[in-house]
């Protein structure tokens, strides 16, 4: 019949087991999942963006929160951050070799990159965890105050200006040259140190401390650098005034509390996702080694999860970029 | 599906490695220059961004191999990224210049 011909074509495409874009189901719907998770984390950074300009004055700039570097003193703001991308770009690289491989069906040296990629997220998750501990356990300290009012601050320019206070202002101390001071220079003197690792400061003895000492003066975190002149600074410190020493959701040391919910949830979300990614890398290596997909004769399932792992490290630069950068 | 040789492969992470020293080099020097801000943040920053996504652009197309997809996939993937999101951000960044402008304590 003539119309037999016809009938075929639609069977085919209705029957199933086509690929549209020529694709297998499980990478578009990797693609997929990708897409809308790019979206959630679009969502993040851009919410992250909102809360920064709506306080410009109060939000801290990264190069001043996160400078340490492992067995270095002193100040290296970026340079672990740096490190941490190099890793998780490094990893994507053993990634896509694993990929590469696997469509050369190379088991051995599908192990051999799979391993390396399992190993560097490992790495990668130990940074985190390394810059959580310190980010958590707080450098110099700072004080809160709890006046809500108009205070005149002392502009970069010198000029005064004034800025209206509210609750849980977080500020620093500084002397009047402009250097920060930990609380334990501020309560010590001469024999503080340059940060309070171990030490903690009451509130009481900081506040006193500070009053006695008329060459302090204390500074807004934003990068405007809005100084509060040693009088008008001692007279907020009168009321509900705290000793603030590392971070937790409730307060922190470096600026606007947000800063920190922010920085707990959006790398937080980004370390589970690159746990994730190291348990599913783990799980396909470990049947890269079985020889699981040498019998199924092919290496697709290693190019699923490859696409996730690219997506992960494709998320840090953007952390890398709106956290640490800009 | 577009099989990338080792070569293309080391070559964009050697590019991204440059890309990314570059980044720091340029966070920790802050070159005057480029610290004028004409479009509510400093040129540096905008320098940033376009670098970020260059970076974006080489992961997406080379390492996870969308360059070698089919016109019509790419397009699925690309363009509900670059509309939605510049969307969304441009909103709340805007918003955002003016959220607590008018609140009794803004700081």
């Amino acid at each position: 019949m003539a119309t037999t011909a016809d009938m075929e074509q639609p069977e085919k495409v209705w029957g199933g087991g086509n690929k549209p874009f020529a694709i297998s189901y499980g990478k578009i719907m990797m693609w997929f999942f990708i897409i809308s998770d790019a979206l959630s984390f679009s969502g993040f950074l851009t919410a992250y963006g909102f809360m920064r300009y709506a306080n410009q004055l109060s939000w801290p700039v990264a190069e001043d929160v996160f400078t340490h570097f492992p067995f270095l003193t002193g100040d290296h703001p970026l340079l672990y951050v740096a490190l941490m991308t190099f890793i998780l770009i490094m990893s994507s690289v053993t990634m896509v070799l694993a990929v590469h491989h696997g469509h050369q069906n190379e088991k051995n040296k599908v192990i051999l990159w799979m391993a390396l990629t399992v190993v560097g997220g490992l790495i990668f998750l130990g940074s985190q965890a390394w810059e959580w501990s310190h980010f958590i356990s707080g450098d110099k300290g700072a004080v809160e105050i709890n006046q809500p009012g108009t205070v005149s601050a002392r502009a970069a320019n010198g000029e005064m200006k004034d800025i209206r206070l509210g609750n849980n202002v977080i500020m620093h101390v500084i002397t009047s040259g402009g250097d920060k001071l930990s609380l334990s220079q501020v309560v010590d003197g001469e024999n503080g140190h340059e940060s309070n690792h171990g030490l903690e400061f009451s509130s009481e003895e900081v506040i006193s401390a500070f009053k006695h000492n008329s060459d302090l003066e204390l500074m807004m975190p934003g990068k405007e650098k809005l100084v509060i002149p040693h009088a008008a600074a001692a007279n907020l410190l009168d009321t509900k005034a705290l000793a603030v020493q590392g971070a937790n959701m409730t307060r922190n040391e470096y600026g606007k509390k947000q800063f920190a919910n922010f920085f707990f949830f959006i790398t937080g979300f980004h370390g589970f996702h690159v746990f994730s990614g190291v348990v599913l890398n783990f799980i396909v290596f470990y049947n890269v080694f079985l020889g699981t997909y040498a019998k199924r004769g092919h290496y697709e399932m290693v190019e699923k999860v490859g696409l996730y792992w690219h997506f992960v490290d494709l998320v840090w630069v953007f952390v890398f970029t709106f956290f640490y950068l800009v | 599906m577009a099989n990338n040789s080792t070569s293309t492969l080391w070559k964009t992470f050697f590019f991204l490695l440059a890309l990314t020293i570059v980044e720091v080099i340029l966070g920790i020097v802050k070159p005057s220059p480029l610290m004028g801000a004409p479009l509510g943040t400093s040129w540096l920053n905008i320098l940033f961004i376009l670098l970020t996504l260059v970076k974006a652009y080489y992961i997406v197309s080379v390492f996870m191999h969308l360059g070698g997809e089919k016109k019509g996939f790419q397009y699925a993937i690309y363009l509900p990224a670059l509309i939605l999101i510049p969307y969304l951000t441009f909103i709340l960044l805007v918003e955002g210049g003016y959220t607590f402008d008018e609140a009794p304590s803004i700081y």
